[in-house]
């Protein structure tokens, strides 16, 4: 088509502006599909956090709290939970397995998870992915082991046999260090992308141990110190927990056990389902992802409105050529229409512009983003959802090419052939 | 279908709110003749050059290029009955500085497929008409790819010349297209654009406030003798 032809060697005349404009509309195409990949993989990375649980029963707080605190490491418990509660539902009929979990103390930031070997057994993640050891083994009986995420090795340069030091409590800086009971890492797990990438786990055993000479919630001084040698003598079976996952032999029974267990008279339980629970919270952080998106759609409308204003400003330094254009038999819809391609051509230059820098900031950001946020960012093909954004874009664009393609279609009926100086 | 190529009959024009401008009782253009018509600025050339093209439209009268009442045709048929039968040089500025040279010329082909075939039937292809009527023009063939915007006034008028004749046109309407021109160069051009037009077998309507250049025309014409509308006092 020659009017392609013609628009095209206009805009290479203009070249310095076009290209500043389909550079707007690159950033903001770049930024629109930026933000919707991380918000698609980030829900999704979120879903699989945990998967083939079937109750996680704490505390009784808020299902988002108790989510929180046991599979995110986020926050804490209001209370713990006796050892007789776990040992009452571990043992029942219907389930299958059960891993407890305590909680509360810290590495340089990193959460301790106190559990049991039924952990490395039954937790999955992702598409029902068990934990994979990357390097050594689980902690066995010994209860001064540790087996270190992958984050954590990585971020702290951990290997096999080091030793290190746990402190109380989950500030970043604890003034109580467990100085006296050094752990030994035994194994190092391998990368899953969920919190478990952040989590150092040991025995309960070992969580009991530390804690054994403390009194109020202060290590005991003196001659009252218990040692790491005489700690493992002792009997370290631990008296409480801070939570529990359930596997269920059959899925059915989720419900009923359910109830049964946010009804035990024991002491006040509560149990939730982990797909509602992370719908719940997926919701809550919907609107900050919504808001997200309708901002990144605006900036793309803006990149847009500066290719309308670029367009229509250059109209009426224009006027000659559509004129000369009209002396040579041009009608005035070819005007109309050479607009219209024009705008349609810097919005497609712009939106592939964009897709190709996503590609890049992809490729480079790629391993960070996994490494520090845990969010996975393939280098796929646009999704049908993505081409239909950009195929949205490109309408826009074509949309706004007919603002200025009405003034020149005005324009070059009301100038005819002269030419005004 | 009457002998004249093109014919005026009881014209008459006003721009809106405005007196009349233009009242042209009768007025012909025999095929294959150059006329050369007298107007200063402000006499209506411009518009008479409107109507003829059918850009504008008279409130009455009839302007008939061969045998065909423009009134008569849409807008759309207008525009295309136009190029397919006129070629227009201007005072200055006829290009689109962004083009080549070869590609100015041959634009009216893009719009007109009457002028396309016959340029292809005449030089066997509408870039080869280009670059023999350029020739013949006087412009070196180094210059064809060349973008417009380099070349001097001169060399720019002659590439509207031929862009104007290409596909040969039965009009050719120029309007004062030497006056951007030294008075020596403004003799040689009108010779080319002379010797093409009659090589191409096109009229000339050659409007110009400089007399000293009518007596190289077939006929001379002044547009204050045209036109019967009262003319404006301060002029």
């Amino acid at each position: 088509m020659y009017l392609l032809r013609l628009a095209l060697a206009s805009l290479n005349n203009r070249r310095f502006t076009a290209l500043l404009t389909v550079f707007a509309i690159a950033l903001s195409v770049c930024l629109l599909l930026a933000v919707e990949r991380v918000r698609t993989e980030a829900r999704a990375s979120f879903a699989s956090t945990i998967s083939g649980t079937d109750l996680i029963v704490g505390t009784r707080s808020g299902s988002v709290n108790l989510l929180l605190y046991s599979v995110f490491r986020i926050g804490n418990a209001t209370n713990n939970i006796r050892w007789e509660s776990f040992e009452h539902f571990a043992e029942h009929p219907r389930v299958s397995w059960a891993i407890p979990i305590s909680l509360g103390d810290s590495h340089r930031g990193y959460r301790v998870m106190g559990t049991s070997s039924a952990y490395f057994d039954h937790y999955r993640y992702g598409r029902k992915q068990p934990l994979q050891l990357a390097q050594g083994r689980p902690f066995a009986e010994d209860p001064f082991e540790v087996v270190l995420g992958a984050e954590v090795a990585e971020a702290l340069k951990y290997t096999l046999d080091d030793q290190l030091v746990l402190a109380h409590g989950v500030a970043t800086v604890s003034l109580v260090k467990h100085d006296d009971k050094p752990f030994r890492v035994v194994g190092i797990l391998k990368r899953t992308g969920t919190p478990v990438d952040r989590t150092l786990h040991i025995n309960l055993a070992g969580m009991e141990a530390l804690h054994i000479d403390w009194q109020n919630g202060m290590p005991a001084r003196g001659a009252a110190r218990i040692d790491a040698e005489q700690a493992r003598q002792l009997d370290l079976q631990p008296k409480q927990i801070t939570a529990f996952m359930l596997g269920l032999n059959s899925k059915i029974a989720t419900f009923t056990l359910q109830r049964e267990i946010n009804g035990y008279r024991g002491e006040p339980l509560l149990a939730i389902l982990p797909g509602v629970a992370l719908q719940e919270l997926w919701s809550l952080m919907g609107t900050a992802e919504q808001a997200l998106f309708v901002v990144s759609l605006f900036v793309v409308l803006t990149g847009l409105i500066g290719m309308l204003t670029a367009i229509l400003t250059s109209l009426n330094e224009r006027r000659r050529e559509m004129a000369i254009l009209r002396s040579v038999g041009a009608r005035p819809w070819h005007i109309a229409g050479l607009l219209v391609v024009e705008a349609f051509s810097l919005a497609l230059a712009g939106a592939l512009f964009g897709l190709l820098l996503l590609y890049v900031a992809i490729a480079v950001a790629q391993g960070p983003l996994q490494s520090h946020y845990g969010l996975y960012l393939p280098l796929a093909l646009p999704s049908a959802y993505e081409w239909s954004l950009l195929a949205g874009i490109l309408l826009a664009g074509l949309l706004m090419g007919c603002v200025p393609a009405w003034r020149a279609y005005r324009q070059s009926l009301a100038d005819g052939l002269s030419i005004r100086l | 279908m009457t002998a004249s190529l093109l014919e005026l009959h009881q014209l008459g024009f006003a721009w809106p709110g405005q007196a009349e401008l233009l009242d042209i009782p009768s007025f012909t253009l025999a095929p294959n003749q150059s006329l050369f018509l007298k107007g200063p600025s402000g006499s209506g050339k411009t518009t008479l050059l409107g109507l003829i093209g059918g850009v504008q439209k008279a409130q009455r009268g009839t302007v008939q290029l061969l045998g065909t009442d423009l009134a008569a045709l849409s807008a759309g048929a207008r525009d295309r009955f136009r190029v397919d039968h006129t070629g227009y040089i201007f005072q200055q500025f006829n290009l689109l500085p962004f083009l080549s040279v070869a590609e100015n010329v041959g634009l009216p082909c893009h719009f007109s497929w009457t002028r396309a075939e016959r340029a292809r039937q005449r030089h066997g292809s509408v870039a080869q008409a280009a670059a023999s009527l350029l020739q013949h023009l006087g412009l070196p063939k180094s210059l064809l790819e060349r973008r417009a915007e380099a070349l001097s006034i001169g060399q720019q008028q002659r590439v509207a010349a031929a862009r104007a004749l290409i596909g040969q046109p039965e009009l050719v309407i120029a309007d004062e297209p030497t006056s951007a021109l030294d008075a020596d160069s403004r003799e040689a051009f009108l010779q080319l654009l002379f010797a093409e037009c009659r090589e191409a077998g096109s009229s000339l309507l050659f409007v110009s406030h400089d007399q000293s250049l009518a007596p190289l025309f077939d006929r001379s014409l002044s547009l204050a003798d045209l036109n019967h509308a009262a003319r404006a006092p301060e002029l």
